[in-house]
């Protein structure tokens, strides 16, 4: 592959991770927001497939295939099933509503930019200079965690933080070492294992699992 | 284990291998207490299985005193290239260890208590008893661990084997306080993972022109931490600052950890509290020698200072209202855990020291008083300081343990916290921060009327018998065997701050922390 198209195929690889980052901002529908998460994994697996033929790097096939099973299959299946059991198809109420939400957005992929500027000057590259995005998804994903009022809603903030840390893991460094790429995957995995459970205890003692019912710790 | 070894990422630091024995003493505090677990995995809980708890505690310590013998000198014992341990470690190790048989001591009238009163049922007593020995085990590979990246898995999964710890009760306020732990913890301790690739990415460019692979190893960075670039060192040093930061429980994200330790099975408070918190406060000090190299000192020593009396002084505000004990110990915690922070800023080799002796005489403080205070709570039914009046004349043993526990967390001597709030002190005021010391000064000042003034009413206030009446005596009210870990850590605590034990093996820490 030359590399001016693979180039250009990271360049549109980390604006679609950018672009349903924003989506999942602006969609109400869980199930629409799940799709959304999905796609980004496929999109992530997709950017660490190039660098990998880029590099020729077996293991960066290797995370590639990882990503694509965990964040593509396996943690879509838990949330639509968490979906499904809580029977809430809609983020009510959240905190900011969407074009506030949009707006913030375009703010923290700003923000992102001017923060990651020491990073992409250490080693400028065509993979570092995209190193924004993954920055702006880690902002993303922290935004969504604050303003959302449902269970579900802060998992797939969680989950959106870990993507853009992982984008950009990838883009920065070529992914970290496989065994502790390994690690991380699996403290994933099984943080969306405990919440799920978590949260079906919550509609057992709550009836729903809005967090404004969280209210009973208090000072 | 042979994959780690062959994909040579992780490196060889440069190592001394301290004999066989020296080396099994790195194994036993992650083996044991796993082996415990599947005890309690395979047969439930059992008065032995428990008991075999504590015998893996016990094995952490006399590991962690046998790696203090060793390391004093200032060397470095390494189990292949993952595990590593220098005098830092030892004395990590004591204060899992120390803390753990207190804790694992505890738990085992206190569950047996629970399933007396049928509070727990079966399948949750074997839950705790699987989770709390792995929870130990997590924490020791934690501060064994050679690699930052290791490390830090080892952090993260002390979050999801605690979970379900915290929400060992059930009931809405139990799963509220596990929901906020597990988010907030994560979304922290995914800072810091982010942090740990940005220093990943630095050493891959550390090397000038050829370039280097790069390196998680602490050994190795440390060697090239001159050469990371600043740059990107400074934004992965804030998130490594505020991501460990949320486990320590510093602000600004340590929400979670008042409604953790209040709703937690006691014993496990108690474990929360006095160790894990200073375990990933360990991570930051580990990560504090690199930062120092790298960047300007004057920016970690800002960073640590606003972070740790920021702490103190959100911990001394809420302090100055509350009325449920168990609270009043949670945010207590994190005012300790402030006051290292500040001693990390100082970094003076005395700091350190200090520093390291504050860490060990809090866990064992709080792993008593924690203790202690799961059963007034199993003897009053409520956590408000308020209701519970003349516990002296009720119940003398108890009240005694839990009023020292007290006066070692104030600072009185002979306690251990004592020596080294004096040292700390002394140690920030001779780095020129005197105005740190006063402000301080008057935080702790507020703390201790805070403190102590319903601790008072507590233990001497009036009782009123018909006041709890008949539920008083259906109360589970322990035998008086119940108190022997608590006043054990008492002895310790004192052994500690009168015959200073410990000095040579805290200079060595502080050596290694230091000069770099």
């Amino acid at each position: 592959m030359s590399a001016a198209v693979s180039t250009q195929l990271l360049d549109v690889l980390s604006g679609a991770i950018l672009l349903t980052a924003v989506l999942t901002l602006w969609r109400r529908d869980l199930a629409a927001i799940i799709r959304l998460l999905a796609i980004q994994g496929v999109l992530i697996a997709g950017l660490a497939l190039l660098l990998g033929i880029n590099e020729h790097s077996i293991e960066l096939y290797l995370a590639a295939l990882g990503v694509l099973i965990l964040k593509a299959i396996v943690l879509p299946t838990i949330l639509r099933r968490v979906l499904s059991d809580s029977g809430e198809v809609r983020e009510t109420a959240p905190l900011v509503n969407v074009t506030s939400s949009l707006l913030a957005a375009a703010g923290l992929t700003l923000l992102a930019y001017v923060l990651s500027g020491p990073l992409v000057a250490l080693a400028p590259s065509a993979a570092t200079r995209a190193l924004p995005v993954g920055i702006a998804v880690v902002l993303l994903g922290f935004f969504m965690l604050v303003t959302r009022r449902r269970a579900l809603s802060q998992v797939i903030g969680f989950l959106l933080l870990d993507n853009g840390i992982t984008t950009t893991a990838f883009l920065a460094t070529s992914g970290v070492p496989l065994v502790i790429e390994l690690g991380v995957s699996l403290d994933v995995l099984l943080v969306v294992l405990v919440l799920q459970i978590v949260a079906a205890r919550m509609r057992m003692a709550f009836g729903s699992t809005d967090l404004d019912g969280l209210s009973g710790l208090r000072d | 284990m042979g994959m780690l070894m062959s994909s040579g990422m992780l490196h060889d630091g440069v190592l001394h291998d301290g004999g066989s024995a020296a080396t099994l003493a790195l194994l036993v505090p992650v083996v044991v207490p796993a082996l415990a677990a599947g005890l309690a995995a395979v047969l439930g809980w059992r008065r032995w299985v428990a008991w075999s708890a504590v015998v893996a505690s016990a094995a952490v310590l006399v590991a962690g005193v046998v790696a203090a013998f060793a390391t004093v000198d200032g060397s470095t014992l390494a189990v292949g290239s993952l595990l590593r341990a220098d005098a830092l470690t030892a004395v990590m190790l004591l204060v899992i260890g120390s803390v753990s048989v207190i804790a694992t001591w505890a738990s085992v009238g206190y569950i047996d208590g629970e399933l007396k009163t049928q509070t727990t049922t079966a399948r949750g007593a074997r839950r705790y008893g699987i989770l709390v020995p792995l929870f130990i085990s997590t924490m020791a590979s934690t501060v064994l661990a050679a690699n930052l990246g290791v490390m830090w898995a080892g952090i993260e999964a002390t979050t999801i084997v605690t979970a379900f710890l915290v929400g060992h009760h059930g009931g809405r306020r139990a799963v509220e306080a596990t929901w906020k732990y597990v988010i907030i913890c994560s979304v922290g301790i995914a800072l810091a993972y982010l942090g740990t690739v940005l220093v990943y990415y630095a050493s891959q460019h550390s090397g000038g022109a050829g370039g280097r692979e790069g390196t998680l190893d602490w050994t190795e960075l440390v060697a090239h931490a001159d050469r990371l670039d600043p740059g990107v060192m400074r934004i992965a040093v804030v998130l490594l600052v505020l991501g460990f930061g949320t486990k320590v429980g510093l602000v600004p994200l340590h929400s979670w950890l008042p409604d953790a330790h209040s709703e937690a099975p006691a014993p496990v408070s108690a474990l929360m509290s006095g160790v894990l918190l200073s375990v990933a406060g360990y991570a930051l000090l580990r990560y504090r020698v690199i930062a120092v190299s790298a960047l300007d000192p004057a920016f970690v020593r800002t960073l640590l200072l606003v972070v740790g009396i920021g702490s103190v002084l959100f911990a001394a505000s809420m302090m100055i209202a509350q009325r449920d004990y168990k609270r009043l110990l949670a945010y207590s915690s994190m005012e300790h855990m402030g006051l290292v922070a500040i001693g990390m800023a100082v970094g003076t080799p005395l700091a350190i020291a200090a520093l390291l002796l504050h860490v060990l005489g809090h866990g064992l403080a709080k792993a008593v008083l924690f203790c202690a205070s799961g059963q007034i709570l199993e003897l009053t039914g409520t956590t408000r300081m308020g209701r519970v009046r003349g516990l002296l004349v009720r119940r003398p043993l108890l009240a005694g343990v839990f009023a020292l526990g007290i006066a070692a967390l104030l600072g009185l001597p002979p306690f251990s916290l004592f020596v080294s709030e004096l040292g700390l002190a002394r140690a920030t005021a001779d780095a020129g921060l005197a105005w740190v010391v006063g402000v301080a000064l008057v935080l702790l000042l507020v703390v201790f009327v805070a403190i102590a003034r319903p601790v008072a009413g507590m233990l001497f206030g009036p009782h009123d018998d018909a006041e709890d009446g008949g539920a008083a005596t259906s109360r589970v009210a322990r035998p008086a065997s119940s108190t022997v870990p608590l006043v054990l850590g008492l002895v310790a605590l004192v052994v500690i701050g009168v015959a200073t034990p410990l000095d040579g093996l805290l200079e060595s820490a502080a050596a290694i922390v230091v000069t770099r």
